[in-house]
């Protein structure tokens, strides 16, 4: 039996983020600060040294409490952000779906940002043409394609979100906190989907803080803590089961 | 390079330059008259106040005001919109990995656009003024070639700084005052003292106006100088916009 291919692979990433004065000042008063020494910045590790490796068809759950560094550990995953050290080597397309709803534009309709974001997940018009009446259909938005979409309600967005980036067939999917919004009925069909495109061989990286999802989908599980790896393995039940210890066992 | 990835993210382009028109014009067939008729309003103010002390010495003063405001409004317009391009479409950025300059490029197609509907009215008014229609008017593609570079350039410098400092708007408007009042939109130059001939001749923004008054006003193609001169500038300020982009380009996300 061959060895699967390594769709995507972390080595020592460690990511440096600057924080301190220098954001909303403007330029008088960055000026002022300089000439009399006020200005701080303060330079944040948000992860550190993490290393992990997932190959075709692997589901990888990324856990870990809010600050844990995942979302920046994604934004480096996606190409938004470099490494301040260590390599990301990704092989293949990625579609990233980062904090549902953002990069919408509220003023366009439903369908204009279908395509806008189709657009900006690099696919072509002619697969957006043909594919935009099954991402209407799924996220069950036909009535309110020519609305705004600022008129529509937060979990019709992610609904449309969800559609959009799962339909368009990615061979790596990233989906940040997307199951935990949507109602019952729907998280259930976004549920089988997403079984259906992993079963299609796309490789997919869950970040989520529902350990149940993690349990029931993923076979590899990545726990960060304050940006630190605590474990990268694919015993997902014992490193659900150490997690939920760790947070069970934390001051509240 | 830079183009080899503009056509690989074509559709997304599209899109944006779709975008941008419609936010721009809110879906009305009006929107567009709108923006045409300011220029027009300002000219005629211009003329009705400036005809009678600069009117008498100058041949069809009406197109050589209009030759300036043409040029200067599309340069302001330009660097306005394209100031804040970067930053509005944060959201789009710090979310997904495209190329940033494409936001610019996209908002400036819809000015570039806007300036096309403009020159037809000054062509029309060229046409009333009287002024002789010669061959020597294909020229024009030139300078509005090199003032398009030169506007990319401003407005990626202006866009880049706009997410360090959001208060460069401020500054920014103070240098187009500067830059409306020295660029002899409504004035002649020729009877100045020769160390304000310099200040104007390194002023691009006024080079163009030059070139352009120099081709419909005289009929006569500007000289070679005048054509680097241009080139020059365009050149100087894309690069500059270049290198703004390419050495800030992962720093801007931690910024907004």
């Amino acid at each position: 039996m061959s060895s699967p291919k390594v769709m995507l692979s972390c080595r020592n990433v460690s990511i440096r983020y600057q924080v301190g004065d220098f954001k909303n000042i403007g330029l008088k008063e960055w000026v002022m600060r300089r000439l009399t020494g006020r200005y701080k910045v303060v330079d944040f590790w948000a992860d550190r040294d993490v290393s992990f490796e997932i190959c075709e068809g692997d589901m990888l759950g990324i856990i870990g409490t809010n600050g844990a560094g995942k979302s920046t550990l994604l934004k480096a995953v996606a190409g938004i952000m470099e490494p301040t050290r260590g390599r990301v080597a990704r092989c293949g397309k990625i579609s990233a779906l980062l904090e549902l709803g953002s990069g919408f534009d509220g003023d366009l309709t439903v369908k204009e940002n279908a395509y806008l974001r189709g657009a900006m997940l690099g696919y072509t018009r002619a697969f957006m043409d043909k594919t935009y009446p099954y991402i209407i259909d799924f996220s069950e938005l036909k009535d309110f394609e020519d609305r705004p979409f600022k008129q529509l309600s937060s979990g019709m967005k992610s609904r449309l979100a969800f559609a959009i980036a799962s339909l368009v067939k990615p061979e790596i999917l990233i989906l940040d906190e997307v199951l935990a919004v949507g109602d019952g009925a729907f998280r259930a069909k976004s549920e089988a989907k997403m079984r259906e495109i992993i079963k299609g061989g796309a490789t997919t990286i869950l970040v989520t803080h529902s350990i149940g999802q993690v349990r029931a989908m993923c076979n590899k599980v990545l726990w960060l803590d304050k940006g630190r790896q605590v474990e990268f393995t694919d015993d997902v039940n014992g490193c659900c089961n150490r997690y939920e210890a760790f947070l069970a066992g934390r001051p509240k | 390079m830079m183009f080899g990835r503009l056509k690989q993210h074509q559709f997304l382009f599209e899109e944006l330059v779709k975008r941008d028109f419609k936010k721009k014009y809110k879906r009305t067939i009006l929107g567009m008259g709108w923006s045409m008729l300011a220029p027009l309003l300002m000219l005629l103010v211009m003329k009705i106040v400036f005809e009678q002390f600069f009117g008498r010495t100058v041949n069809h003063y009406t197109t050589y005001l209009f030759c300036g405001l043409l040029t200067f409004n599309w340069f302001s317009e330009s660097t306005n919109s394209g100031m804040r391009s970067l930053f509005t479409n944060a959201g789009i950025f710090s979310k997904v990995n495209v190329p940033k300059y494409l936001f610019l490029f996209s908002v400036n197609i819809q000015v570039l656009i806007n300036f096309a509907l403009t020159l037809l009215v000054f062509f029309a008014f060229c046409a009333i003024d009287g002024v002789p229609f010669t061959w020597r008017f294909a020229c024009l593609v030139y300078p509005i070639s090199t003032m398009l570079l030169f506007n990319l350039g401003i407005g990626m410098v202006l866009s880049a700084l706009f997410i360090f400092f959001r208060d460069i708007d401020y500054l920014w408007t103070v240098a187009l005052q500067l830059v409306m009042y020295g660029s002899a939109v409504f004035y002649t130059v020729d009877k100045m003292p020769s160390n304000m001939q310099l200040a104007f001749a390194l002023n691009p923004v006024y080079r163009h106006i030059a070139y352009i008054r120099e081709v419909v006003l005289a009929g006569s193609v500007p000289s070679l100088e005048a054509h680097l001169t241009l080139a020059g500038f365009a050149l100087a300020a894309f690069l500059a916009g270049a290198f703004m982009y390419k050495h800030y380009n992962t720093r801007f996300l931690y910024y907004v």
